[in-house]
């Protein structure tokens, strides 16, 4: 599903934020990444969407091997992938209803198919009642629940998370993880990177954590933490 | 623009153009005092453009005119016999250059003399006796630039007592000509390019404005295409609205000189360009001036936000 080999990543400032990373993400697995700032997670993940190039090694997404891919085509990469930010990204001049719909819009999918779809997706993270109000009149929670909406409606196989919760409350921390372990049932696979120590720790998966460009520690139901 | 290119659909359909529509017309709205400043560089720069144009081609008429009107007057010696005068006819219209040759008798100048003087030239009503003026052949060349050269010809002739063309006055006037010709050519280049580095620069900021926009079209999987398409748009918009007031202003002020010459030119041989199709035709020019710098402009700054 997801795999890196022998990825190595140096930015042009220097900057080693890959050294020789090795892993493998099953479809359907739920995978927390861990570290510290700096560590290389946000690098590990944005490399998975081609947001960043590796300069070495290879990353394989759905049986492509992204490396290779002409700019051209990391557009369909990106249709294969949901990412959600610890900002959440939102348009704030669209409503609910039409940022969750921009991802389908720009796909040209039939605007039938957009009511529908954004709607069943709107209802599955609650907040089908909220789609003509507008993300500045929406609390945190309920941005990064729209923003969820958004990275899922176009049924990716994975969905990559940033620290979703990063400028969240622990409360409503909670309500975004459980959506996540919603979309994770219903086979999304979710790579997420999170300094969130409680969630890590209760609602357990595979925990990879990173340090220094390399990954340190790889567990099923692992705890939260790293090396320093 | 159809079929499959790189694996991604790129078929135009009609609804996405739609869209693309509403968005860069929603976006020229939205951007208010961005799209107010663009609009106003382009019409600057069109207004000096029209204007400059419309100076050089009625130059171009203006003096197409006086080179048309371009004549050698040969004054015949006064010792020509009929038989010599028809030899020099023959000898002057054997040259190739000469479109026609006229002949003046010299009561004919003398009244032509007289009437150019208006009162005063009754004074010369006392040589209608004893005419001292010469009989004079006027000669047309052509192509007015060879006027010189078959001058010079005539003047080696028999019985061709003097030459005249207007020496001087006709070789500054081609030299005017030209180099006004090379000025406007160069200052409407400049002017150009001042202005699409104008809309370059305001669309750029535009963009920068939208960057989070492209950012999350680029995330949700947007084709290249389909996320420039607005631009181009916007960039289309804002270059044929700013084409407006430029031609409804050279219009109007060219409406206005034109009368007004009428009145002042009437009866000389000089005429400004008519109305139509003239005006028409730079307006043609103005809209596609705007719109290709308009264009230009936004697909220049939209290009390094699209790499992926």
């Amino acid at each position: 599903m997801i795999e890196m080999r022998g990825v190595y990543k140096k930015y042009p400032n220097g900057i080693i934020a890959a050294n020789g990373i090795d892993v493998k993400i099953n479809q359907g697995e739920f995978v927390y990444v861990v570290g510290p700032s700096g560590a290389g997670k946000s690098t590990f993940i944005k490399m998975m969407y081609r947001e960043e190039k590796a300069t070495q090694g290879t990353i394989i997404i759905n049986g492509i091997n992204i490396g290779n891919l002409k700019n051209s085509k990391v557009p369909l990469l990106r249709r294969n992938i949901g990412v959600v930010f610890q900002d959440f990204k939102l348009l704030h001049k669209l409503t609910v209803f039409e940022n969750v719909a921009f991802a389908l819009e720009v796909i040209e999918e039939h605007p039938k198919y957009i009511k529908r779809r954004v709607m069943e997706t709107l209802d599955l993270v609650g907040l089908k009642h909220k789609a003509r109000m507008f993300p500045t009149e929406l609390s945190g929670g309920e941005q990064q629940r729209v923003a969820i909406a958004r990275s899922i409606v176009n049924s990716p196989k994975v969905v990559i998370a940033d620290e979703p919760t990063g400028n969240l409350d622990p409360d409503t921390s909670w309500e975004i993880m459980k959506i996540f372990e919603e979309i994770n049932t219903r086979g999304t696979t979710v790579v997420m990177a999170t300094h969130n120590k409680d969630i890590v720790n209760k609602i357990k998966h595979r925990v990879i954590a990173i340090e220094g460009g390399m990954i340190v520690r790889d567990e099923e139901r692992g705890e939260y933490g790293y090396e320093n | 623009m159809s079929g499959m290119k790189n694996g991604v659909n790129t078929d135009m359909k009609i609804r996405t153009l739609r869209r693309h529509i509403k968005e860069s017309l929603r976006s020229v709205g939205r951007n208010g005092w961005m799209t107010f400043a663009s609009i106003s560089a382009v019409t600057v720069t069109l207004l000096l453009v029209g204007i400059f144009l419309v100076l050089m081609m009625n130059l171009n008429k203006v003096a197409g005119d006086i080179e048309k009107d371009v004549e050698i007057r040969v004054h015949i010696d006064l010792t020509a016999t009929e038989e010599d005068q028809q030899a020099l006819r023959n000898e002057i219209s054997a040259i190739p250059e000469v479109e026609s040759i006229e002949f003046s008798p010299k009561d004919r100048e003398l009244n032509n003399l007289m009437e150019s003087l208006g009162e005063d030239g009754k004074v010369f009503s006392m040589f209608e006796q004893d005419n001292p003026l010469n009989d004079v052949f006027i000669v047309k060349a052509k192509e007015p630039q060879d006027t010189m050269m078959i001058a010079e010809k005539i003047e080696k002739m028999a019985f061709a007592h003097k030459v005249k063309y207007g020496q001087g006055t006709v070789e500054k006037l081609f030299k005017f000509i030209n180099v006004s010709r090379n000025v406007g050519i160069v200052l409407i280049a400049g002017l150009l390019f001042t202005a699409m580095f104008l809309i370059s620069n305001t669309i750029k900021i535009t963009i920068v404005a939208r960057s989070r926009e492209i950012e999350i079209m680029r995330l949700v999987g947007a084709t290249n295409s389909f996320i420039r398409w607005p631009f181009f748009l916007e960039g289309l918009w804002l270059g044929i609205l700013g084409s407006i007031v430029p031609i409804i202003l050279i219009s109007v002020i060219y409406k206005y000189v034109i009368d007004y010459a009428d009145t002042k030119l009437a009866g000389h041989f000089i005429q400004l360009l008519d109305f139509s199709p003239f005006i028409y035709q730079v307006s043609g020019l103005l809209i596609l001036m705007g719109a290709l710098i308009g264009v230009w402009g936004s697909l220049m700054s939209v290009r390094k936000f699209l790499k992926v």
